[in-house]
């Protein structure tokens, strides 16, 4: 276990540091990197332009860039907004918290609401309940982002909703299915055909055998609520990550873009991580 | 196949044709423009009325139908095959290799793929026409949003490595490809069919918010994420609901995918 | 003692809606980016200019309402006959936000940090090749000398704020009517009266009315609109015409229509020499009947009707209507003629075969037109313009960009072809154009920092702006740049297509709001503004 935790921390690493490379050749490859939106002001003179332009000299070579931001990265410096001349630092550090809420709020909101749904179906083993619940989820999956995010603005609803709203739709027909199967296997029949009562069967027979691939889909909600959590807030107006990160595309604000890119690398690189582990501990249990 | 897996089959060939014998029947352009009647109800002349630039919403409803209809599950099947390949592969090698191309999948996840997506569209000619314009931004998000179908496929694959049957078939000395195409592949269709599902309204989806920064559909060509950013403006559907007509068709279209998948694993 | 413990009860629990009852004296509206600075001197976008306004003090005034020119930090000011000296009079007993005295040594120290070279501002842009230094004659004269004679240097100040010399605030100590007070970055910047404003209203009270300023970041324009029909705010500056017939439909009384803006939308060729595009296109985009043929071809009318639903008028040339000193009035006004269109490119020989435009080669003439993505009114008007080109055999191909993109291919790739996008004008003056209209600049659009003029038209704008630029007699400077509006209108480097109107909206329980076509259109007497007894109590 201790190996494999290692080897996990290891892949991490490695991830993570690819990962932040690749995002910064990405963003110095697309076109607007080497421009500002103030160029187009008539007044600027060509001097000024110049002194814009100068001032995203250092990240041009994109190698140097990164050498030198991991390197001041580790210190816990990861450089400046080109676009605020704010640190990276404080930016993210200021707008983590209204993120937290609206993202992680409505991804808890999520797994809750997919997971009691999914539940409910499974117990009722009703076509009816089946139907509607699929509806729902088909409502949600259909509706864009910024769509149900305005109309939580328009309803004055906390846009935490939005979010678990867009997740839980994404979430459930994957748990549904992941519980029908498991519900559907030998053992479960066997169980049924007992007298089993179906609770009894949920708890005991198939969430402990449904939990592995139930785990493995926990990276990729953190990842979907982030996704989500961009148009949300950039088209809602709060002032968190997500609105940062949009703003800082729009800027092609290479050092923000990387640092976020690198943070929402370690949270779902981790998060996966931690269920492989844990899903291996389990598996170490019943063997 | 059940009775609500047919209807829902019926909703969805009926859309399907209704779109193409609207295209064929059309006396009205999608791209022409009344300029006396913008944002104009509807009408004998404009069934869903007109857009804000008088074009007739009806025309613009079934090309575009006809173009998201048609391009968005290409590219949910693109992504959910390479998804199969690489996630397949992944969790029936399992150990190092699985780690190595699970962590490539993570990684993948995380990109800000939006910058991938300006640079290729930065590289396309300006004067490429709409439709080729249309075509290419469907294979890209078909090219790149097979990474969380992947992670999915692989811990299926995964846990099915090591199930009795695939044990058996390997003992009896089965080759790997075979293992993977007549033995894994059959039990993966659920999850395949599921991510499919899932996918096909996510590219429409998506596909409408890469309108808003130049990726999208060129004008005229219309597409369901064109007409579906009429909805930002979330003022006036109370006195122009109609607008919401393209709205309904999605939410009725993915319904039925919907059901059709779900009710085969209901009656199983 | 029940009863006692009862009324303590009761006043506790009616005490918050008592605070409440008495509080609001603020006013609240939205910024709908970021500000990037809160150094007035290097201030370039809307949101900074708008705190710079509320909170900086200037020389000299432009009253929004009437255009004209008034003392504000400077009681009065002589301008030398060669226009390269001013004289300012200072106003006496005038102090910053935290207490330290304004005097000529600020003002000196403001010239001196703004034409820096290393700081950049583009206000010493304005100046060009002309460099500004400051003399200290008393502690309430200074003496400001151009090296080049410049046309309305006066006028010049109003965009001048003058920064604290020895304040260890700096440009956060505030002369204006408000100090910034707290400031949540991605949320919001609060400003709050500045207890020692220098002005007083005509009984004597010191003024602001205000408490305070809310300013809240907000960039979606719909969340705006829904904002303030719910009376969370109390004003939108610069309203687009969808949100204005919203408004107008539920609340009638507070939407305001000033009349063309200062703004204008316009479509231009890409000029440039070494432009990679083919180069029977660049022959085509070089030649003024082409151009002018373009011009003739679309529908102006129509894109103020239904772009913009008729909150925009057909634009006549460079400059709007609204800029009532400089727009020429003898140009003749947007013409809508196809015949006159075809005529003028059968002069160049172009034709129609089989319903396609081709040149004297047989090349189909096909070009594209890029514009920033999500401005739905450029979208608008670029797929009108594809129509309307449509029926001279042209076909047009609309590409929208995210704005980096865009900005990178007209100003530094030139890989572009046609592009449609809009002038901001915060002032009157054109010299804060002049980097557009001289062949050198960085800004002539179509064609930028050319050697030498590659035009004998170009050769004139360059004489007639740089002429005016150093005149001070007014009435050549309007000479001069009448006939560079002309030339303009004759040639079509730039395309003018409409000026959109200045909407705004305030709410009634805001009083004293006078909102106009100049920038800030609705609270630019902001030490004047208050709130009804009604908006207090909510």
């Amino acid at each position: 276990m201790r190996a494999l935790i290692i080897r996990q921390l290891l892949a991490i690493a490695v991830t993570v540091i690819l990962g932040g490379l690749l995002c910064a050749i990405f963003v110095r490859v697309a076109p607007g990197f080497d421009v500002d939106i103030q160029q187009l002001d008539s007044r600027l003179s060509a001097q000024t332009l110049e002194a814009l332009r100068a001032k995203r000299q250092s990240s041009r070579n994109i190698f140097a860039f990164y050498g030198q931001y991991i390197r001041n990265a580790v210190h816990g410096d990861f450089g400046k907004s080109l676009v605020s001349d704010h640190s990276v630092r404080g930016l993210i550090a200021e707008r983590l918290p209204a993120t937290v809420r609206v993202a992680g709020g409505g991804l808890a909101l999520a797994w809750l609401a997919a997971f009691s749904l999914a539940m409910w179906v499974m117990v009722l083993r009703s076509r009816a309940a089946d139907i509607f619940a699929m509806s729902a989820a088909s409502l949600f999956l259909a509706l864009p982002a910024a769509v149900i995010g305005l109309a939580c603005v328009v309803a004055d609803a906390p846009p935490l909703l939005a979010i678990a709203a867009i997740v839980s739709a994404r979430l459930f027909p994957y748990i549904r299915g992941v519980l029908t199967r498991t519900g559907n296997m030998p053992h479960v029949l066997a169980a049924r055909a007992r007298g089993t009562g179906e609770l009894r069967i949920l708890f005991l027979h198939v969430l402990p055998v449904a939990a592995q691939p139930l785990l493995a889909i926990i990276g990729i909600s953190v990842a979907i609520a982030l996704g989500a959590d961009l148009p949300v807030e950039a088209l809602c107006g709060i002032p968190g990550i997500g609105q940062l990160a949009w703003q800082a595309a729009l800027g092609r604000d290479l050092p923000v873009i990387v640092t976020l890119t690198v943070l929402v690398t370690i949270i779902t690189v981790t998060l996966n991580s931690a269920c492989d582990v844990a899903a291996e501990a389990v598996r170490g249990q019943h063997a | 196949m059940t009775s609500l897996q047919k209807f829902a089959a019926l909703i969805l060939t009926g859309i399907a044709l209704a779109t193409v014998l609207s295209v064929a029947m059309l006396r009205t352009n999608y791209a022409t423009q009344f300029r006396n009647i913008p944002n104009a109800e509807p009408s004998r002349q404009h069934w869903l009325g007109a857009d804000d630039l008088g074009r007739d919403r009806f025309a613009r409803l079934a090309y575009g139908t006809a173009v998201s209809l048609s391009l968005a599950p290409i590219a949910a099947f693109i992504s959910v095959i390479l998804a199969a390949c690489i996630g397949g592969v992944a969790g029936y090698l399992g150990g190092t290799w699985e780690r190595i191309i699970t962590a490539a999948v993570e990684l993948v996840l995380c990109m800000p793929w939006l910058f991938l997506l300006i640079a290729v569209r930065a590289m396309l000619p300006l004067n490429i026409s709409p439709l080729l314009s249309v075509i290419v931004t469907f294979s890209l998000l078909g090219s790149l949003g097979w990474a969380a179908s992947a992670r999915v496929v692989c811990a299926s694959v995964s846990s099915l490595r090591n199930s009795e049957f695939i044990l058996r078939a390997r003992a009896s000395g089965t080759p790997n490809w075979r293992l993977l195409l007549v033995h894994l592949l059959p039990n993966l269709k659920p999850v395949l069919g599921a991510q499919f599902l899932i996918s096909v309204p996510v590219f429409i989806l998506t596909e409408a918010n890469l309108g808003i920064l130049g990726l999208g559909v060129s004008e005229p060509l219309p597409s369901w994420g064109s007409l579906l950013t009429e909805l930002e403006s979330m003022h006036g559907f109370g006195s122009a609901p109609w607008k919401l007509v393209p709205l309904v068709l999605l939410v009725l279209v993915v319904i039925s995918f919907q059901l059709i998948i779900s009710s085969d694993e209901v009656s199983a | 003692m029940k009863r006692t413990a009862l009324a303590v009860l009761v006043c506790l629990f009616a005490l918050p809606f008592g605070l409440l009852a008495q509080t609001r004296n603020e006013l609240r509206f939205y910024l709908h980016s970021e500000p990037r600075t809160f150094d007035p001197l290097l201030v370039t976008d809307e949101s900074s200019d708008t705190i710079a306004y509320l909170t900086t003090g200037r020389l000299v005034h432009v009253n929004r309402a009437t255009q004209a020119l008034e003392p504000e930090l400077a009681t009065a000011w002589k301008v030398s006959r060669d226009g390269r000296v001013i004289m300012f009079k200072l106003r006496d007993r005038v102090f910053y936000s935290d207490g330290s005295r304004f005097d000529a040594q600020d003002v000196a120290a403001t010239i001196k940090r703004m034409m820096d070279p290393n700081t950049h501002s583009p206000f010493a842009d304005i100046f060009g090749a002309g460099t500004l230094t400051a003399k200290v004659v008393s502690p309430l004269e200074v003496k400001i000398i151009s090296s080049v004679p410049v046309a309305n240097f006066d006028r010049i100040f109003d965009q001048i704020a003058i920064v604290s010399s020895r304040s260890p605030l700096k440009e956060r100590a505030a002369l204006g009517p408000f100090f910034i007070a707290d400031y949540k970055p991605g949320s919001f910047v609060y400003l709050k009266r500045n207890p020692n404003y220098w002005k007083k209203d005509d009984a004597g009270r010191q003024l602001p009315y205000l408490d305070g300023i809310r300013l809240e970041i907000q960039s979606n324009r719909d969340i705006e609109a829904l904002h303030f029909l719910r009376g969370e705010i109390d004003l939108i500056n610069s309203l687009d015409s969808e949100h204005y017939d919203q408004i107008a439909q539920r609340a009638p009384g507070s939407v305001h229509d000033a009349g063309p803006s200062l703004d204008s939308e316009q479509m231009w060729f890409n000029q440039v020499a070494n432009a990679p595009i083919p180069p029977y296109k660049r022959t085509w985009f070089r030649s003024t009947n082409f151009r002018r043929a373009i011009a003739f071809a679309i529908n102006k009318q129509d894109l103020a009707r239904v772009a913009f639903g008729s909150y925009a008028q057909p634009a006549v040339g460079p400059i709007s209507p609204a800029n009532k000193f400089w727009f020429n009035r003898n140009l003749p006004p947007a013409k809508y003629d196809v015949a006159a269109a075809l005529k003028l490119l059968r002069q160049d020989r172009f034709r129609l075969e089989g319903g396609t435009l081709r040149d004297a080669d047989g090349n189909s003439v096909e070009f594209s037109i890029i514009t920033n993505a999500g401005n739905k009114y450029r979208e608008r008007m670029a797929t009108m313009i594809q129509q309307d080109l449509s029926k001279l055999g042209i076909k047009v191909n609309v590409v929208t960009l995210d704005f980096p993109s865009l900005i990178e291919r007209i100003t530094e790739k030139f890989n572009y072809e046609a592009a449609l996008l809009g002038n901001i004008n915060v002032g009157l003056d054109p010299n804060e154009q002049m980097n557009m209209w001289l062949s050198s600049g960085e800004s002539h659009q179509w064609n930028p920092r050319e050697k030498s003029p590659e035009t004998a038209w170009e050769a004139e704008i360059d004489r007639l702006m740089k002429a005016q630029s150093i005149s001070t007699n007014p009435v050549h400077c309007k000479k001069y740049f009448d006939r560079v509006q002309e030339i303009v209108v004759q040639q079509e480097p730039f395309i003018y297509l409409v000026n959109r109107d200045a909407l705004s909206a305030v709410s009634p329980s805001v009083i004293g709001a006078h909102p106009v076509v100049l920038r800030p259109e609705t609270f630019w007497n902001i030490e004047h503004l208050r709130l009804s007894a009604n908006a207090r109590e909510k």
